[in-house]
């Protein structure tokens, strides 16, 4: 991939930012359970950093996936993939669908606010019995007039508790599972909807994940993402820059993380030497950071595909399979090398530990990935 | 029209590897990280604060450099400078604030400038004396350490700090130079709509001739440290008495 003075001064102007406007604060931020998401996106809209490949009409830039790829990249030195998950919400699952697809009239009412930092969205997928398994939701949207009344719960919604609107997908038709749902914009004060307890989770602990409740909840039809019965398909096309973004925000963590890890093993005298010159060590570290690169052109090679044009379902697949085991592979082995002190809280090897074991799971599991995965290889 | 000229010069950043380079008078430059000078970005932020409260307003970025500095040229663009000059130079031999200010003025004098701001200082060589200079050489009034500026018609107003925590407030008549305290506001990020845009902005380059120079460095190195104890025994008097003695005659506190 080739990158120009922009991409390059867009990574420089975001780690900048990064680690002036997010990292200082993530550890307050974790102990409140929540970052001030309204105050933060705000301050990214300012700087068009929310609507990189929007649409113009709609108060983004336009720009192909190499940039909303180079963002994602740069977030990484915020070194809390708790709020980094959250403005990917924001950027990159919630929003596309309705870039794509959305009327004109809704793009005005939701598109551009959150390009602006003005609205924080949320993206309901999810639900107790369905995660993976997308087609099997049970939230419905019947018809009533004009309106839509949905009934149902959503599960592990990200930004839960501070989104000013849901992009949640519904079943609104019985048959064919995949062809019997719609992407629904939900204001969050709409009438009937609440939100739960705030989920306890192993990491991302500045992020605010909760269950959504719908229970007679109205909208009007026109909040409709497309045609009705569209939305698994669309559903389907958000999660590929859903999977790039979520794999390409590990690796400057990464880097950081071997990096701290070097100068912590430079430092640490044992059997009187530094740890460093242990043959073992130093060779792990060199794995480690070869396995980050080999990700990061895996990556970089599915962003291509995508801004290509062409088809990236298998290459994102696999990009986001790779990355989430790099991220456990890289923290784990970081984490043992820090030896007692990798066992606190004060390092980012056992940070990224907690935080980073989502990967595997978020967006798509691991399973899922692999499934994908064979089909596109003809086993199954 | 109200033109505005900011001096920004690229350094190393402070968490940049700093290694001497073979010829022992400069860094190994393949393993500098090059910033923007901290002071210059107040500078730049404050010119175009200034230019946000004026009516038709210039503000052009200028850069002394090989072909590297033309990045912190483009970021100052980005963040909303109108244009950008590159004064052009092979190496990093022009040193003494001299010199340096000669080569500015004689870039600058064609363009009128009614103000010029720079950084108080660089964070490499640190003389703290080029923006000075310019303004004696262009014959402008010139102003130093400011902490704050507010344009009136003709005039500038500047509050100085001076030392031992004392502040001057100076008004002056432009054309002015004058040197930019860090801190005196909230430097701003680029916007990505201003970094595409940046490209489309005039960048014109001047070759400059670093031949007439007065000083060269004929040495850079780190300072020498040694492990050298000196163990003060005794009773705790002595051991005080001694102490003191270190202090003054040896250490010099």
């Amino acid at each position: 991939m080739q990158f120009t003075d922009e991409h390059k001064a867009l990574a420089s102007n975001v780690k900048n930012f990064a680690q002036n406007e997010i990292k200082p604060f993530v550890e307050d931020w974790e102990k409140n359970g929540h970052f001030p998401a309204h105050d933060l996106f705000k301050k990214m809209g300012n700087l068009d950093f929310l609507g990189i490949t929007k649409s113009t009409e709609y108060g983004g830039l336009g720009l192909d996936y190499s940039y909303g790829m180079v963002f994602a990249e740069a977030l990484g030195y915020a070194a809390d993939l708790g709020v980094i998950t959250a403005i990917g919400v924001q950027t990159d699952m919630a929003t596309p669908a309705l870039d794509r697809f959305g009327s004109d009239e809704l793009k005005k009412e939701f598109l551009t606010p959150s390009i602006l930092g003005d609205l924080v969205s949320a993206i309901a997928v999810s639900e107790p019995g369905a995660g993976s398994d997308v087609a099997s939701i049970k939230t419905t949207a019947q018809k009533t007039g004009d309106d839509y009344v949905i009934d149902g719960q959503k599960m592990w919604i990200t930004n839960a508790k501070q989104a000013d609107y849901f992009c949640t997908l519904v079943n609104t038709g019985d048959g064919n599972v995949h062809k019997n749902k719609s992407l629904v914009i939900i204001p969050s004060d709409t009438k009937g909807l609440s939100v739960g307890d705030k989920i306890e989770k192993l990491g991302q602990l500045t992020s605010d994940t909760a269950p959504v409740y719908f229970d007679n909840v109205k909208v009007p039809q026109r909040y409709r993402i497309g045609e009705e019965g569209d939305g698994f398909k669309m559903q389907m096309e958000q999660f590929q820059e859903e999977r790039i973004f979520l794999s390409a925000i590990n690796l400057a963590l990464l880097d950081e993380c071997v990096a701290e890890t070097i100068s912590y093993c430079k430092d640490r005298t044992a059997f009187g030497r530094k740890i460093i010159e242990n043959q073992s060590i130093h060779f792990k570290l060199a794995e480690l950071q070869t396995e980050i690169e080999a990700t990061r052109a895996l990556i970089y090679r599915a962003c291509e595909e995508f801004v290509n044009g062409n088809d990236l379902t298998n290459l994102a697949s696999m990009a986001k399979l790779k990355s989430g085991r790099l991220i456990r592979d890289v923290s784990d082995a970081c984490l043992q090398l820090y030896g007692g002190m990798g066992f606190t809280w004060e390092n980012q090897a056992s940070k990224i530990y907690r935080d980073g074991r989502l990967t595997s799971i978020g967006g798509g599991a691991d399973e899922i990935m692999l499934r994908i995965i064979c089909k596109y290889m003809g086993i199954i | 029209m109200m033109k505005i000229a900011v001096l920004i010069k690229q350094v190393p950043g402070s968490e940049s590897p700093l290694s001497i380079a073979d010829s022992n008078v400069w860094l190994d430059e393949e393993k500098v990280a090059y910033i923007m000078n901290e002071s210059d970005n107040y500078a730049l932020e404050e010119a175009l604060l200034l230019k946000e409260g004026t009516q038709d307003c210039e503000v052009v970025v200028v850069s002394l450099g090989p072909e590297r500095v033309k990045k912190i040229i483009r970021e100052g663009l980005a963040k909303g400078a109108d244009r950008g000059m590159h004064l052009n130079i092979n190496s990093n031999d022009v040193t003494d604030p001299l010199s340096i200010a000669k080569i500015f003025a004689d870039a600058l004098k064609s363009e009128n400038f009614d103000l010029i701001l720079s950084g108080l200082q660089s964070d490499d060589l640190g003389h703290g004396q080029t923006g000075i200079i310019i303004g004696e050489l262009l014959k402008m009034s010139t102003g130093s350490l400011a902490v704050s500026t507010k344009l009136d018609g003709d005039q500038i107003a500047i509050k100085q700090e001076m030392e031992a925590g004392f502040f001057q407030n100076v008004r002056m008549s432009l054309p002015a130079s004058i040197t930019i305290q860090s801190g005196l506001n909230t430097p701003r990020y680029p916007s990505l709509k201003g970094i595409m845009g940046a490209k489309k902005k005039e960048i014109k380059t001047l070759d400059i001739d670093s031949s007439d120079q007065k000083l060269k460095i004929s040495k850079l190195y780190l300072p020498s440290s040694s492990n050298e104890i000196t163990m003060i025994d005794g009773s705790p008097d002595q051991i005080v008495e001694n102490l003191v003695k270190v202090f003054k005659s040896e250490i010099k506190i």
